[in-house]
């Protein structure tokens, strides 16, 4: 117990609880945020990269090789996989978010929240396939 | 079959402590007993200077909002079979200046929430004689679950960003405005949207999405203020592209 009151009636003594810069460490559904945040720049660096893969298929086949062979080296793969582990997580978090923010009304009526998830999963699969499709083919 | 349990609650009495300390109370445990009930036992029967708010103790007045081991909780409906064994460990509402012990001061809310203009905005009344103004179910329905905030705020005490933050108008008074948006009979969108697209409107909004997961009332403050993003973007596209039809 403090000497010296600091309180009277006239000047009331609130106290703010101050923010830890760790704040999003403190529940798993703040940490979920910011790792979804985050991995925005996995999204980012594969982005870059198809610009890159690009930019060597215009300067021709040898600079294409060059390309290819430089993605085989084992910093390249353990990047990547880590990326695309990110990208996953990015696309799969806001695959079960978009019902929020969007709202699908047929005859009046909400579609269900799951229904939307459902089709976001659809769509990345038909485009999968449709890639994978095309590979095949090639 | 256990017959007590520990609350260890938050104590801050301004006049001699500069921040809350830990005081425990063994306080009998009853299946039947919500949080609240075990705060009123240690309030009638063990320490009568705790102070907290309380009212209804049926989930309607909003007052009884503390954080209950971390979590924003309602503790009129938390009950405490849910926290065995304990100790469950009780605080007063995360981000805002505490008074005393659990009540927080919530001025700045109220303040924030008359900014949104949560009442039905009309250019022109129209006369009583022409009857009430009508609505369908279906138009009900769109703005219902919106409707039914009863200001606990524990949406605030979820929202990393009203922490970081302090002047973003927040999660209840945001769904709040997008209830009225929504309502068939308001015209006052563009009144709110001037107001909520500015610095300390929606786009302050992250999408951390706790304020919905907290929300005794299935309000869904999340989901309003992403579809008013989606609102505030199409008028804004809008007015680039359309200069003259958005006057």
């Amino acid at each position: 117990m403090s000497s010296q009151p600091h309180y009277t009636a006239y000047h009331p003594k609130w106290y703010r609880r101050p923010v830890s810069v760790w704040w999003w460490l403190e529940r798993w559904p703040y940490t979920k945020f910011v790792l979804r945040e985050l991995t925005s720049l996995p999204v980012g660096y594969f982005a870059l990269l198809t610009l890159w893969q690009v930019r060597a298929l215009v300067e021709g086949e040898a600079a294409y090789n060059r390309f290819l062979t430089r993605l085989e080296s084992p910093a390249f793969v353990m990047l990547n996989i880590i990326c695309f582990a990110g990208v996953l997580f990015h696309a799969f978090t806001w695959f079960h978010l978009t019902p929020k923010a969007m709202v699908v009304r047929i005859f009046g009526k909400r579609l269900p929240d799951a229904f939307i998830i459902f089709l976001n999963y659809v769509g990345w699969i038909g485009l999968s396939a449709v890639i994978v499709l095309i590979w095949m083919r090639a | 079959m256990t017959d007590t349990i520990t609350l260890a609650i938050a104590r801050y009495r301004p006049e001699r402590e500069a921040e809350p300390t830990f005081q425990e109370y063994e306080v009998p445990f009853r299946q039947d007993w919500a949080i609240l009930d075990a705060l009123n036992h240690v309030k009638d029967q063990l320490d009568g200077t705790l102070s907290f708010r309380w009212s209804c103790r049926m989930g309607v007045c909003g007052s009884c909002g503390m954080m209950v081991n971390g979590q924003p909780t309602l503790t009129c409906a938390a009950f405490l079979p849910s926290y065995l064994p304990g100790p469950i460990r009780v605080e007063a509402l995360r981000f805002f200046p505490i008074v005393r012990d659990l009540v927080v001061d919530i001025t700045d809310f109220m303040n924030k929430l008359k900014k949104v203009k949560p009442w039905i905005i009309r250019e022109e009344e129209k006369p009583l004689s022409e009857g009430e103004y009508l609505q369908t179910p279906n138009e009900l329905d769109r703005y219902k679950h919106h409707s039914m905030c009863i200001n606990c705020l524990l949406c605030y005490a979820a929202c990393p960003v009203i922490g970081l933050e302090p002047n973003f108008i927040g999660p209840a008074a945001i769904a709040l405005a997008q209830r009225y948006n929504m309502d068939s009979r308001d015209q006052g969108a563009a009144e709110r949207l001037s107001i909520l697209s500015g610095d300390e409107g929606m786009w302050q909004c992250t999408f951390v999405g706790e304020c919905t997961e907290v929300c005794p009332k299935g309000v869904d403050p999340a989901g309003a203020i992403q579809q008013y993003k989606l609102t505030g973007a199409t008028h804004w596209l809008k007015s680039v592209l359309l200069p003259w039809a958005s006057k």
